[in-house]
């Protein structure tokens, strides 16, 4: 077995991430702090001219919610979900 | 709604004005009061701390009138009726909160026991020269309620009517008391309480889902809520809408500002007071109020008896101001003579008021003694000869 | 992702207000957020939760949470919330505002406050600067950093908040950056469990006006400099908590005491005074809490 899949068969929890695309400012705490580097800013931008965050590897999240403590707009939060035998997880 | 008896000392007294006006203040219901010490006020905060105490009331002085005229405020929206206490110098240093206070339609009561000035003047000596600054005093266009005891007695009575014109119309109030009516001892009478009517707060019946702080009914004054019932409140100084939220354009200034303005203006006639005698075929009436008005009356009397016939019309509330009196009176009458303890300010509203239409004389005087009715009979003698 | 769900903050937040008028990468949100974790996760009663703010970017934060929000005069929340908190003991009364607000012209009411021990918590965010107004020195600017009313750059002495607050009594004090989220939440849930003058400070980035004028890149800059450059040092002597320019930020809970609260002192006194003519004016929450300090507060 790889690295990766003795991870994916052992990790406990996984994370959902909601973004509010318009309510984003585009300031890069949730890039900057989140502690498992799975955000990044988009290259799209929204209807005010901000570039809001995507969950650019969602396999890392953990759901932490960080992103969600750091956000001055309230725009990004995490939420914690437990890992199913099969596929994603439950709440 | 009557007098909490707790608050009532029923019976016959020898109080000062100063001391009055705090027992007044208690039989309104007022428990909350802050205030921070100045000549020649501070009896009403002494007592206040004295009796406050077993009402289930709070007294608090404050570092500054600055502190005090917003605490009163705080008390307020957590449901209290509150009031500040202060003289010339503090009353300065309220102005900001009586235009906070009337922006956000917080109902309280400012005292100011008026003693001569500008600056620290003549810190225990009698002034009347805080009333424009009454009016006018904060920056920005709202109303205010203020009233004018001449008497110890009437520092109890108007104490009372003044925390109920501010229950009804959600307005600061301001009493504006002189340091000679506060420290002149005299026979006050409290009734009893079930005979002193009390305005209870405007307390909204809506539910928090319903409610907007600031949406008015027909006589343009919103009804009331208090923190930690649930509702939400958005209270700020700054230019609103009906739920209080912040609407930074014209529109908003011109459908607040209106409002508040109208609130009195409108209803000048349900809220103004004066007290008249011997007005019928006078040649000459005397507009006075506050001490000022006990020595008008002796000064009326002296002119009498040379053959004047002398009406009075004392200001019981003086602002909003009762324009619409004072031009009828000023068709009829040869002369209004206007004595004060400054140098010519409500004498001013009533050459406003009179249109010209007859002679207004001011009978100025700068404060620090009551005037000599004798100054105040020759000027009534001489607007009688004069023709206008 | 999706976007269904609904934030479990959005319920303390008047939605209709959103977004702020914060820009971006100011850290005054951030803040509100730990906040509003610290209620959530204290179970304080929301009915019974008011804001009082002044006047300042900071000051804008009771107008976006749903409470009971005041928004009063410049410098005077305090002196308001003290009406307030003894006019209603059972209320939970938050202060929530800036340093040019709380400490230059509501000074007076800063030292009173915190001398008297009212039972309020006031959160201060520092952003050494006059947002609002357009970057005016405040009194924590640090020298030589350059404002609109210290265009040669600023000279004063700053503030030492900590000790200020510390030297003037107050019962709980502790300082944190906008970098130190989980411990602003943690700091404001035991501030919400004790009693009495308790305050805390909050290093925040004001990149428009701050960090740009100063050349010191955008918020997100200030917040890496807060990351590296801030020491955790809970107890610190507040005398050391010196902020200059760009300098180490020391932060943690430096003071976690008890003394008598105003009302409890005003009660006992007059106890003593009056006997039993005296019926005890009604002290609030948390005041049947013993009088132990706590153990000292991790980061």
């Amino acid at each position: 077995m790889t690295e990766t899949e003795v991870e994916k068969k052992t990790k406990k929890v996984y994370g959902e991430v909601y973004i509010d695309r318009e309510r984003c400012k585009g300031c890069s705490f949730c890039v900057e702090f989140c502690p498992a580097h799975c955000l990044e800013l988009d290259k799209a931008y929204n209807s005010k001219g901000y570039h809001p965050p995507v969950l650019a590897r969602p396999d890392d999240c953990n759901g932490c919610d960080l992103c969600g403590l750091y956000c001055p707009d309230f725009s990004i939060f995490a939420v914690m979900l437990k890992a199913k035998k099969n596929g994603r997880g439950v709440s | 709604m009557h007098a909490d008896p707790s608050g009532v000392l029923t019976g016959q007294h020898y109080l000062d004005g100063n001391h009055a006006a705090c027992e007044g203040a208690l039989a309104a219901g007022c428990r909350f009061a802050a205030g921070y010490p100045i000549t020649p006020s501070t009896e009403i905060v002494e007592r206040a701390a004295a009796r406050f105490p077993f009402m289930g009331g709070m007294f608090i002085q404050m570092e500054d009138e600055i502190a005090a005229s917003i605490a009163i405020q705080g008390a307020v929206w957590a449901g209290k009726k509150a009031m500040t206490v202060t003289s010339g110098p503090g009353f300065s240093l309220m102005m900001e909160h009586i235009g906070l206070a009337a922006i956000t339609e917080t109902p309280c009561v400012f005292f100011n026991v008026q003693r001569g000035g500008p600056s620290t003047g003549l810190p225990t000596l009698p002034g009347q020269a805080d009333m424009m600054q009454a009016r006018w005093g904060s920056h920005g266009d709202y109303e205010i309620i203020a009233l004018s005891p001449q008497s110890p007695q009437e520092c109890f009575n108007i104490a009372i009517d003044a925390f109920n014109l501010a229950e009804q119309w959600r307005v600061p109030v301001l009493v504006m008391m002189d340091e000679c009516v506060g420290h002149m001892t005299e026979r006050v009478i409290i009734p009893k309480a079930e005979t002193i009517a009390v305005t209870e707060r405007r307390w909204t019946k809506k539910k928090p889902s319903d409610y907007k702080p600031f949406e008015a009914g027909p006589d343009l004054v919103p009804d009331m809520a208090k923190a930690g019932d649930g509702y939400h409140l958005f209270v700020t100084g700054l230019t609103h809408d009906e739920r209080g939220y912040p609407v930074m354009n014209w529109q908003a200034q011109e459908k607040l500002v209106h409002r508040l303005v109208n609130k009195i203006r409108l209803s000048t006639e349900k809220i103004i007071r004066f007290e008249e005698e011997d007005i019928e075929g006078a040649d000459v009436v005397v507009v006075s109020y506050g001490i000022t008005a006990r020595v008008a009356r002796r000064g009326a009397e002296l002119a009498r008896q040379k053959g004047v016939k002398v009406g009075m019309l004392r200001l019981v509330v003086v602002w909003p101001f009762p324009e619409k009196r004072i031009l009828e009176l000023a068709s009829k009458v040869q002369a209004l003579v206007v004595p004060e303890m400054n140098y010519g300010q409500m004498v001013l509203e009533v050459e406003r008021a009179a249109h010209g239409k007859t002679n207004v004389v001011c009978v100025p005087h700068g404060g620090g003694e009551v005037h000599d009715p004798e100054v105040i009979a020759e000027a009534i003698i001489r607007a009688a000869k004069q023709r206008s | 992702m999706a976007n269904e769900a609904e934030n479990p903050v959005n319920p303390y937040l008047r939605m209709d207000r959103m977004p702020s008028i914060w820009c971006p990468g100011c850290g005054i949100g951030t803040s509100v957020n730990c906040f509003a974790r610290a209620i959530t996760q204290s179970k304080v009663d929301v009915k019974k939760l008011s804001i009082v703010s002044g006047i300042g970017c900071t000051g804008r934060v009771s107008g976006y949470l749903n409470f009971d929000s005041f928004h009063t005069t410049h410098g005077r929340p305090i002196a308001f919330a003290t009406g307030l908190k003894l006019a209603n003991p059972e209320l939970h009364v938050v202060v929530y505002s800036g340093e040019g607000d709380l400490i230059a012209i509501g000074g007076n009411h800063f030292i009173h406050a915190a001398r008297r021990n009212v039972d309020i918590l006031v959160v201060c965010v520092n952003n050494f600067v006059y947002g609002m107004t357009g970057g005016q020195v405040s009194p924590t600017s640090p020298s030589p950093a350059s404002f609109t009313t210290a265009p040669y750059g600023q000279f004063e002495e700053p503030f030492n908040l900590p000790y200020l607050a510390d030297s003037c009594g107050a019962v709980y004090v502790a300082r944190w950056t906008t970098f130190h989220v989980r411990q602003i939440a943690k700091s404001m849930r035991d501030a919400f469990g004790k009693k009495g003058f308790r305050f805390i400070e909050i290093v925040a980035p004001c990149p428009t006006l701050y960090q740009r004028r100063n050349r010191l890149g955008d918020g997100l800059d200030a917040m890496r400099y807060y990351k590296e450059k801030s020491v955790i040092k809970n107890g610190a002597e507040t005398k050391s908590l010196r902020i200059d320019f760009q300098s180490e930020i020391t932060v943690g809970t430096f003071v976690d005491r008890e003394r008598p609260t105003f009302l409890e002192a005003m009660n006992d006194r007059f106890q003593k005074a009056l006997g039993n003519k005296y019926v005890p004016y009604p002290l609030g929450p948390n005041h049947e809490l013993k009088s132990q300090p706590r153990a000292q507060a991790s980061a």
